[in-house]
């Protein structure tokens, strides 16, 4: 193969297209696999639950660095109580969604992409094979399922603990008056503010749980394959959550 | 039977479709593998059961989940009648004891056990065998050998067993082929193999380390890469 074809945009758009395909494939056995309830629940709890402390730690510091560094700037033009509105915007529409896309993808994504892996490397997707199971179905699906339903819920918990930590921060501790601060913030939000969050995590949960799922299905089956696959998870769908937002927002500040 | 690395586990791989032919022909229950659609296939997989080197075990669900994980996928048996046949598949590998364990907590042994229960929870007509004898100390190899042979009698099936345990098989095999080199060299009763003149299959049976499988892989001449112009060990 001529270097042309193993250059960084080839191999870049050629896993594009693959993880397309994959996609489709993952979309046409969603009905199917809703069937099972139980399997999707059960990964809701994986992807989910066990990424709750990490995303509740890590809001309510983000939550009171805003509340630090927003007294900290405002109060030099005596508008503290603009805190509020600096902490709700950067979490609805950027921090929450974005950082909690960026935890999951190393907390859930990683624990996708090596637990598939690991079930590639030990024959055990090949034995559902044999069994006659198709292992996106049984597999795949659900775990993209989980983490496509966590996601937002993990981006709401930590967006809603965020704002905590920031009112912890500039009401209770640097003293800005409890009313205004609210106020102010009621005034500035809007829901074309929270839809964009939604939008945004929910986008971010397709990204990074197909980007999970599709590394593991497609590891080498070896240690070293698996490793190579969990590290991608995380490099891509980073890069992937970061380049998204950028268009998101775009689109969202144009059609404000 | 074959040295490692003659292609029996792709042959069972062929036969299987897990992999495709790119020429000659794969016939399983009297038609070409090649020619069935997805369906098809996968209907032709539900009357054959296979067991992987290592078992092959979903290490998510326990001992009775893995047995029954093929019922549950294909059927909509109600759970008494799951739960009776998966008992009984596991008492017939001796393991019904240990239904509730997980994968992690068994021996390579009683994993292939669990996995042979789990091969032929559907009644298949073909039962599959993919090294099933590596890495087990003596008495595994023995409970492994004696219900490989105890299902293909009881279930009246065929069983298809790939392996390099000489012994082992001869011990239960009623035809066996000899692969080198991703070639049939011989086929016949162990007995005969026994007997066979063939280099390839002598060396096999008498497990020789130096014949028409050489014991040293391909290299340069061994005096010039010691004593080459460089003065160096490449």
């Amino acid at each position: 193969m001529s270097a042309a074809a193993d250059s960084l945009p080839v191999v870049a758009v050629r896993r594009i297209g693959a993880m397309t395909l994959f996609l489709l494939q993952v979309l046409a056995r969603i009905g199917p696999a809703l069937l099972r309830p139980g399997l999707i629940v059960r990964q809701i709890y994986n992807a989910g639950a066990r990424s709750l402390v990490i995303i509740m730690l890590s809001g309510m510091f983000v939550g009171m660095v805003l509340g630090l560094l927003g007294f900290d700037v405002f109060q030099r033009f005596g508008s503290e109580d603009y805190v509020g509105v600096l902490a709700a915007l950067g979490n609805l529409k950027v921090l929450g969604p974005v950082l909690t896309a960026l935890l999951f993808a190393g907390r859930a994504g990683t624990s996708l992409t090596s637990e598939i892996g690991l079930m590639k490397s030990t024959e055990q997707l090949t034995a559902m094979q044999m069994m006659a199971v198709d292992p996106v179905r049984y597999v795949v699906v659900p775990r993209f399922l989980g983490g496509f339903i966590a996601m937002p819920l993990l981006a709401a918990t930590f967006t809603v603990i965020a704002l905590y930590g920031a009112q912890l921060i500039g009401v209770q501790q640097m003293g800005v008056d409890a009313g205004a601060y609210w106020s102010q913030t009621q005034n500035a939000v809007d829901l074309h503010d929270v839809w964009e969050g939604v939008v945004k995590s929910l986008v971010f949960g397709v990204a990074v749980s197909l980007v999970a799922v599709y590394e593991g299905y497609h590891a080498d089956p070896t240690p070293e394959g698996v490793g190579l696959a969990t590290t991608r998870t995380v490099v891509i769908s980073s890069v992937l959550v970061l380049l998204l937002n950028y268009l998101l927002t775009a689109v969202f500040l144009t059609t404000k | 039977m074959g040295p490692s690395g003659t292609a029996k586990t792709t042959l069972l791989r062929l036969i299987t479709w897990q992999v495709v032919a790119e020429r000659g022909s794969v016939q399983v229950f009297g038609s070409e593998v090649a020619t069935r659609s997805t369906a098809e296939l996968f209907a032709m997989r539900r009357r054959m059961g296979m067991l992987f080197q290592n078992g092959a075990l979903l290490t998510d669900l326990d001992v009775y989940e893995n047995v029954a994980f093929p019922l549950r996928a294909h059927t909509d048996l109600p759970e008494p009648l799951v739960r009776q046949l998966v008992l009984t598949k596991l008492h017939a590998v001796g393991l019904r004891g240990a239904a509730r364990l997980m994968p992690a907590e068994l021996s390579g042994g009683m994993a292939r056990r669990v996995a042979l229960a789990r091969a032929i929870v559907m009644d298949p007509d073909i039962l599959i065998y993919d090294e099933p004898f590596v890495g087990l100390d003596p008495i595994s190899m023995g409970v492994i050998c004696r219900l490989i042979k105890d299902m293909n009698e009881a279930l009246g099936i065929t069983s298809i067993v790939v392996s390099h345990d000489v012994q082992e098989l001869a011990s239960i095999a009623h035809d066996s082929f000899l692969l080198s080199g991703g070639k049939v060299v011989a086929s016949g009763t162990p007995e005969e193999l026994n007997r066979s003149d063939i280099p390839e299959v002598r060396q096999f049976m008498s497990g020789l380390a130096d014949g028409p499988v050489a014991f040293h892989y391909p290299a340069p001449d061994y005096r010039e890469e010691l004593l080459g112009d460089t003065g160096e060990a490449r």
